[in-house]
């Protein structure tokens, strides 16, 4: 288990849409060099909190610090600076489809750095093998898979050397093959290049194989159900929500 | 980052990122063959940086000394990169092939539209005899869309412009004592061109482009799909009640659009002295029934032509948001060149029949 300091501090945050609130006063904390899984059924709140971690909605009470930054408050280059930190994989993989997968990886590198276009070349073909893209620079989203398209986002996030990678759903919509050599790529770029994961999934096998630690949110709690690493959370807990999560029970069966 | 020429040496630094490595990358292009790189102060390196170093050994042979083992563990999966970059997917490069793959996408497209003609035809007709097919619902709420909503652009466009002509005639017909007559050119103008192309050109832009961009999206998110294997045809469900919307709200609009243009015709006249009842004779007297006929069947026609290409632009859309763009810059472009076609087709065929 990763006990370093945290990089990512959420204080009583409240994420509500107008007057219909889905979490209230929250808090947690996700450590340096941790892979970090959100779970819970669906509508209870995961993409949610995932758009506020990465700045997208501005919560509607509490705060988020990244890196003792407060990502709704910052301004200027202070939140360009921030938003360089991190990486996201959206969960349809957003690649711009005007652009060959090459192109996505070096758009940033383009705008944020100073480097020749070589270089840009070669960083983000570098990126696209991590993910096992290099042979497909030169394609367009639409004439790839979707599974190569999940695996060039991820590529695409990781061109500035993010901090923290947040991934939305990796695995949804992919063959088992597929969705463990993301699980390996995952544990990979965390062991090797020290990236945190903060990843919003519900494949057990996959948070099995990932994860240090997870929470469950709830939608009847608004808040978090349970906190833990999912072989303890399997394993230990009693609260019948989790228990149903991790034993794949239907609704109805949960006493 | 120190380079000694003599010696062929470079001496890295400690930090090897992205603002380090990309003022020398220059340097790469005029490094000698043979070179030695002490890389051994290197702690910390970004993609970048790793990437350079990569490419000192890989494209530029130079020998890399003394990499920190976790450094050199960021390396390793670069191993089996090749040095070339992969080679582009084969697209057509020579004139000939661009201009056969143009010619072939035009031929394709011709008959699409045919087919396109032909499959609503069938359609249409299926509906005609079973009214209950049409989906009298969307069909209204795009003719309020197409329509009501277009009123005031459509009639601000038609009036203004039977202001603009009747002011610029007004000098030049005045100079030989018959600016009454203003009022037969504003009235014909408008009644057989002006007013049906107008219509149908804002009615393009307006409706054709968006019908383009929603059967577009459909077309991208596989709504189109999902209609087609639950049975249900998307020229019936997505076509028909848009182009029928199109045939409905047309004429209507240009009814309304040529009133505007005579009257803000009529109005600068009025600015210029004349009275109403003298203005009124003349625009009776000047516009017969196959002048307001002409306009309408050509109004008629262009709200299915505009409807229609809208729709089969929508329902050709490719991949991505680039190909919606594009669907809906067609729309437009299509629309409004088809408009300018008929109406020239209309033009030989009232000049025959002397309409």
């Amino acid at each position: 288990m990763v006990t370093t300091p945290p990089i990512i501090e959420v204080r009583d945050l409240t994420a509500a849409y107008g007057d219909f609130v889905l979490l209230e006063k929250i808090s947690f904390d996700i450590r340096r060099g941790e892979i970090f899984v959100i779970i819970g059924g669906s509508g209870c709140g995961k993409s949610t909190l995932m758009k506020h971690l990465i700045g997208l909605i501005a919560p509607a009470g509490g705060e988020i610090l990244l890196d003792g930054l407060n990502i709704s408050t910052a301004a200027g280059t202070k939140k360009a600076e921030l938003l360089k930190s991190f990486g996201v994989m959206y969960q349809s993989g957003a690649l711009f489809g005007s652009m060959t997968l090459e192109e996505n990886v070096m758009l940033a590198l383009e705008e944020f750095t100073d480097l020749p276009v070589e270089a840009r070349q070669l960083v983000a073909r570098m990126k696209l093998a991590l993910v096992g893209l290099e042979r497909f620079a030169a394609h367009f989203p639409s004439e790839v898979s979707g599974g190569m398209q999940k695996r060039a986002a991820i590529a695409r996030a990781m061109a500035l050397d993010p901090a923290v990678l947040f991934l939305d759903e990796p695995s949804a919509g992919l063959d088992p093959v597929t969705s463990a050599g993301l699980d390996e790529l995952i544990l990979n770029l965390n062991h090797n290049l020290g990236v945190t994961f903060v990843i919003v999934s519900h494949e057990l096998a996959s948070i099995y194989a990932v994860a240090d630690r997870v929470i469950m949110l709830d939608s009847t709690k608004k808040g978090i159900l349970a906190e833990g690493p999912p072989a303890d959370l399997r394993d230990h807990d009693n609260n019948p929500g989790v228990r149903a999560f991790f034993h794949r029970m239907p609704r109805e069966s949960i006493p | 980052m120190d380079f000694d020429l003599k010696s062929k040496r470079l001496a890295l630094g400690e930090r090897l990122c992205a603002e380090d490595v990309s003022q020398s990358w220059k340097l790469l292009e005029e490094l000698p063959s043979g070179c030695r790189v002490d890389a051994s102060r290197v702690k910390l390196a970004d993609g970048a940086g790793l990437a350079f170093l990569w490419s000192l050994n890989r494209r530029h042979g130079a020998q890399i000394e003394g990499l920190r083992t976790e450094v050199a563990a960021l390396l390793k999966p670069f191993d089996d990169l090749p040095s070339d970059p992969a080679d582009a997917p084969r697209r057509d490069q020579s004139l000939v092939a661009r201009m056969g793959r143009i010619t072939w996408e035009f031929v394709g497209d011709v008959r699409q539209q045919i087919s396109f003609i032909g499959e609503f035809a069938i359609t249409g007709l299926h509906c005609l005899k079973n009214p209950g097919l049409v989906r009298w619902a969307d069909m209204w709420i795009t003719a309020q869309k197409a329509g009501v909503d277009a009123l005031l652009v459509a009639g601000m466009v038609s009036f203004l412009t039977g202001m603009i002509m009747a002011f610029q005639a007004a000098v030049p017909l005045k100079q030989f004592g018959v600016d009454i007559f203003v009022v037969n050119l504003v009235a014909l103008a408008l009644l057989r061109e002006l007013g049906p192309i107008m219509t149908a050109v804002v009615l393009a832009g307006r409706s054709g482009s968006a019908f383009a961009a929603e059967i577009g999206t459909m077309k991208v998110n596989e709504e189109i799909n999902a209609l087609q294997t639950m049975g249900l045809d998307p020229v019936r469900f997505l076509v028909l009640p848009r182009v029928l919307a199109g045939f409905l709200v047309t004429p209507v609009l240009t009814v309304y659009a040529n009133a505007l243009g005579v009257a803000g015709g009529i109005l600068v006249m009025m600015a210029q002295g004349f009275p109403f009842s003298a203005l009124w004779v003349q625009l009776v007297s000047a516009v017969g029934v196959s002048d307001v006929m002409t306009g309408l069947i050509k109004s008629f026609v262009f709200g299915i032509l505009v409807a229609g290409v809208g729709c089969l632009r929508g329902l050709q859309t490719g991949k991505g948001a680039t190909a919606v763009g594009e669907s809906t810059t067609r729309a437009v472009v299509s629309g409004i060149f088809l408009i300018v076609l008929v109406d020239a087709v209309f033009a030989g065929i009232f000049y025959v029949l002397k309409w």
